[in-house]
């Protein structure tokens, strides 16, 4: 069968299909697959904000930037900012999403049964979830104000000496990695209770009948239920967290000096603080993270493909 | 959250991958000009001003349609953190500019080198140049032509509250080893720290590089000063007068934490510039609005300095209103919109004829302002002038807060300078 045959018979059969998802391929395309192309580009250029294309009102500006091969991508990774960016930023994720994950995992299972004020519990661990990041981590940079800030009233009236919580390299981690939890954990609490609720129940009392202790249900029971929706949702939360902005550029600006600075709030340093703004080493920044990002997300799908997961 | 997350994934990919990919056309603002002699249409004014001066400063731009009355002046005021990055988006966009900026004194070469500032000479914008103190016209400039017209002048001072000073029986310090000195007596007799510093803003740091007879860049002979000794001193100078608990400082929310310090009386003296002498003023440690000192800034082991700054009025190379627009530059910038200002806002004038009027000459705080505005330092009005902060920042943090030594910091400074400078040794 040749290749147009093939292709009209797939035409023939799945017209409708195709055409139901056309939409939806051309806003992507237009959203996502023209950025990540135009990216891809600027990176393999020495694009920066005087060279590029510009319209002033009637004024029209040419591009005069050049091709520039892989040079972009040789200086940022023979600069020693690159890997000291990245030794954090895997820190701060593997940081976030492991205690993000054994938090939301505490709440669901204390959640995962009758007690009263069950619901309350529910929708007030979800609340973080329901407010704009921005507006919850301006609180919390309002909370950590060293000299201002409740924390630190607080803590004067225990009569403990004021916490330099965003004035201190380390305190800034710890403080960032706090906020970052505090937002994650409702949609780690959502996720693992919806998955709690699909372990039969069944299982666990006959688990009591033979005399399982609590913790033995536990490690053999719902780790292992809940192994599909753990899996997912710590590969989404890790995405999610190593590419965290708002949290880390609103709390600190990537400060004190560069302590809290991650690999994407450098490349918005790069491309929106630095003038002329440096377009094309910005976007080779983007795509390394994008390149580590999908390696990551193969090795871990390998990894659990081993273990017999189907996804 | 996590909705959030993903939007701003989606904002970190578009942005980070895609950010020529903005240019799309539009564009709002009156059309109209002068039709028949007569100004008409839209002048879109963004202001820059703080909370405490944004009223006064809506009144006064509004005031033009007085003047002009077919002209509908919209004012926005956006705040001084966003305005640059606000400004660049719109005008390398093409989209939602205003046509009448206020630019920063750094900002208008870094503009004017994109293209996107409209060459004022010639242009009704300015009017009686002879006028302006010739110190206010040298950031208006760059590559030989004028890019905008002088509002506001303004330098960095001492505040200083007097009865605290008073209480602890020190005199106002002329250096900042004078200052840690008295910082002790200050602390005992006033339980006030001496000094808030602003380690989160690298504008506060000039008064240490200058005090050591140093700067950023040689312009002139394109050499990196900044990692030569002078450096290094002034960030040991910041050093010890935090470790030594003479001043207190914050990496984050300096503006607020400084004022609000100063207001509340827990400090004794702050570095600040007359913007802030409205805010500082309504505090209840200014309550007797006499109390509220103001001297130089004081200087390092070699020399005194403090940076001249200010602001300017430009206008976007793209404005569909062009004549309206050099009009509303030339009725901001004119003697009678800066006399009001000054009774208002204590701001500094830019025209030499508004000194002369008895009311302006009278006021307290341009009787100091205006000499140490005649002394301030001129920055190097070059395109990256701007970007020379942003290094000093990180390293200053890094300084204060022990995660690098001065040292480090100067040549970390410098190293960052080179690679933004391309040409420079």
């Amino acid at each position: 069968m040749t290749l147009a045959v093939r292709v009209r018979r797939a035409l023939g059969t799945h017209w409708y299909a195709w055409t139901m998802v056309a939409p939806v391929v051309l806003v992507i395309g237009v959203i996502i697959g023209y950025p990540l192309v135009r990216g891809v580009f600027l990176s393999l250029t020495d694009a920066n904000e005087a060279n590029v294309e510009r319209n002033i009102g009637v004024n029209h500006l040419p591009a005069t930037y050049k091709f520039t091969g892989l040079d972009n991508y040789r200086a940022v990774l023979s600069d020693g900012v690159f890997w000291d960016r990245l030794g954090w930023t895997v820190l701060w994720t593997v940081a976030c999403v492991s205690l993000t994950f054994l938090v939301g995992l505490t709440l669901a299972n204390m959640l995962n049964r009758t007690l009263r004020g069950r619901t309350f519990y529910r929708l007030a661990l979800i609340l973080p979830w329901a407010i704009p990041a921005f507006i919850s981590v301006f609180t919390w940079r309002m909370l950590y104000n060293e000299k201002n800030g409740i924390l630190n009233k607080l803590l004067a009236g225990g009569g403990i000496d004021a916490v330099p919580w965003l004035n201190d390299p380390t305190w800034a981690k710890l403080s960032v990695i706090a906020v970052n939890v505090w937002l994650g954990v409702p949609f780690m609490l959502v996720a693992l209770l919806g998955g709690l609720q699909s372990i039969p129940g069944e299982l666990y009392e006959a688990a009591e009948m033979d005399g399982a202790s609590a913790w033995q249900r536990f490690r053999h029971i719902t780790v292992p239920g809940l192994r599909a929706v753990s899996s997912t949702v710590i590969l989404l939360s890790t995405i999610w967290t190593f590419n965290m902005f708002p949290v880390i550029f609103l709390l600190t600006r990537g400060g004190p000096g560069d302590a809290t600075e991650i690999l994407v709030t450098y490349a918005y340093r790069l491309s929106f603080i630095d003038s002329p703004r440096n377009f094309s080493e910005s976007a080779a920044w983007g795509v390394l993270i994008l390149v580590l990002l999908s390696v990551v997300a193969v090795v871990y799908r390998r990894a659990l493909r081993k273990q017999g997961e189907v996804w | 959250m996590r909705r959030g997350i993903r939007g701003a994934t989606a904002t970190a990919l578009v942005a980070g991958l895609a950010l020529a990919a903005t240019a799309c056309g539009g564009g709002d603002g009156g059309s109209g000009g002068d039709s028949g002699g007569e100004l008409s249409g839209t002048v879109t004014f963004w202001d820059t001003s703080n909370d405490a001066e944004k009223a006064t400063y809506r009144k006064l731009a509004e005031g033009f349609q007085k003047e002009h009355p077919k002209v509908h002046v919209k004012y926005v005021n956006v705040p001084f953190g966003d305005a640059n990055a606000k400004f660049k988006n719109a005008a390398g966009g093409n989209s939602g500019a205003p046509d009448v900026m206020r630019t920063e004194v750094a900002w208008v070469a870094d503009f004017a080198n994109l293209g996107y500032l409209a060459p004022l000479d010639g242009t009704p914008a300015l009017d009686k140049t002879d006028d302006y103190l010739p110190q206010a016209v040298g950031s208006t400039k760059f590559k030989g032509k004028t890019y905008a017209a002088p509002q506001v002048i303004d330098t960095l001072g001492l505040f200083y509250n007097k009865k605290l000073l008073k209480d602890a029986g020190v005199e106002v310090p002329k250096s900042f080893a004078e200052l840690a000195t008295a910082a002790k007596k200050i602390k005992a007799k006033t339980g006030a720290t001496a000094l808030y510093l602003r380690g989160d803003d690298p504008y506060w740091f000039l008064p240490y590089l200058y005090g050591e007879g140093g700067d950023m860049v040689d312009a002139r002979d394109k050499v990196v000063e900044i990692d030569d000794g002078a450096g290094v001193k002034a960030f040991k100078t910041i050093k010890s007068l935090v470790d030594s608990k003479a001043a207190v400082t914050d990496a984050t929310d300096g503006q607020e934490n400084q004022l609000k310090a100063l207001k509340d009386g827990t400090v004794a003296m702050a570095v600040d510039g007359p913007w802030d002498i409205e805010g500082a003023r309504a505090g209840k440690a200014f309550k007797d609005k006499k109390n509220l000192g103001v001297a130089p800034v004081p200087g390092g082991s070699t020399a005194q300095g403090s940076p001249q700054g200010g602001w300017n009025l430009s206008v976007y190379a793209g404005s569909k209103n062009l004549q309206a627009s050099y009009a509303f530059v030339k009725y901001m910038s004119s003697a009678k919109v800066q006399q009001q200002t000054n009774e208002k806002l204590s701001l500094l004038p830019t025209r030499k004829s508004v000194y002369e009027v008895p009311a302006v000459k009278s006021n307290e705080m341009v009787q100091f302002f205006k000499p140490a505005v005649d002394g301030a330092v001129q920055r190097p009005w070059i395109a990256e002038g701007n970007s020379l902060f942003e290094p000093v920042k990180v390293q200053m943090n890094k300084v204060l807060t022990g995660a690098a030594s001065p040292e480090q910091a100067a040549k970390a400074t410098g190293d960052a300078y080179r690679k933004l400078l391309k040409d420079y040794k």
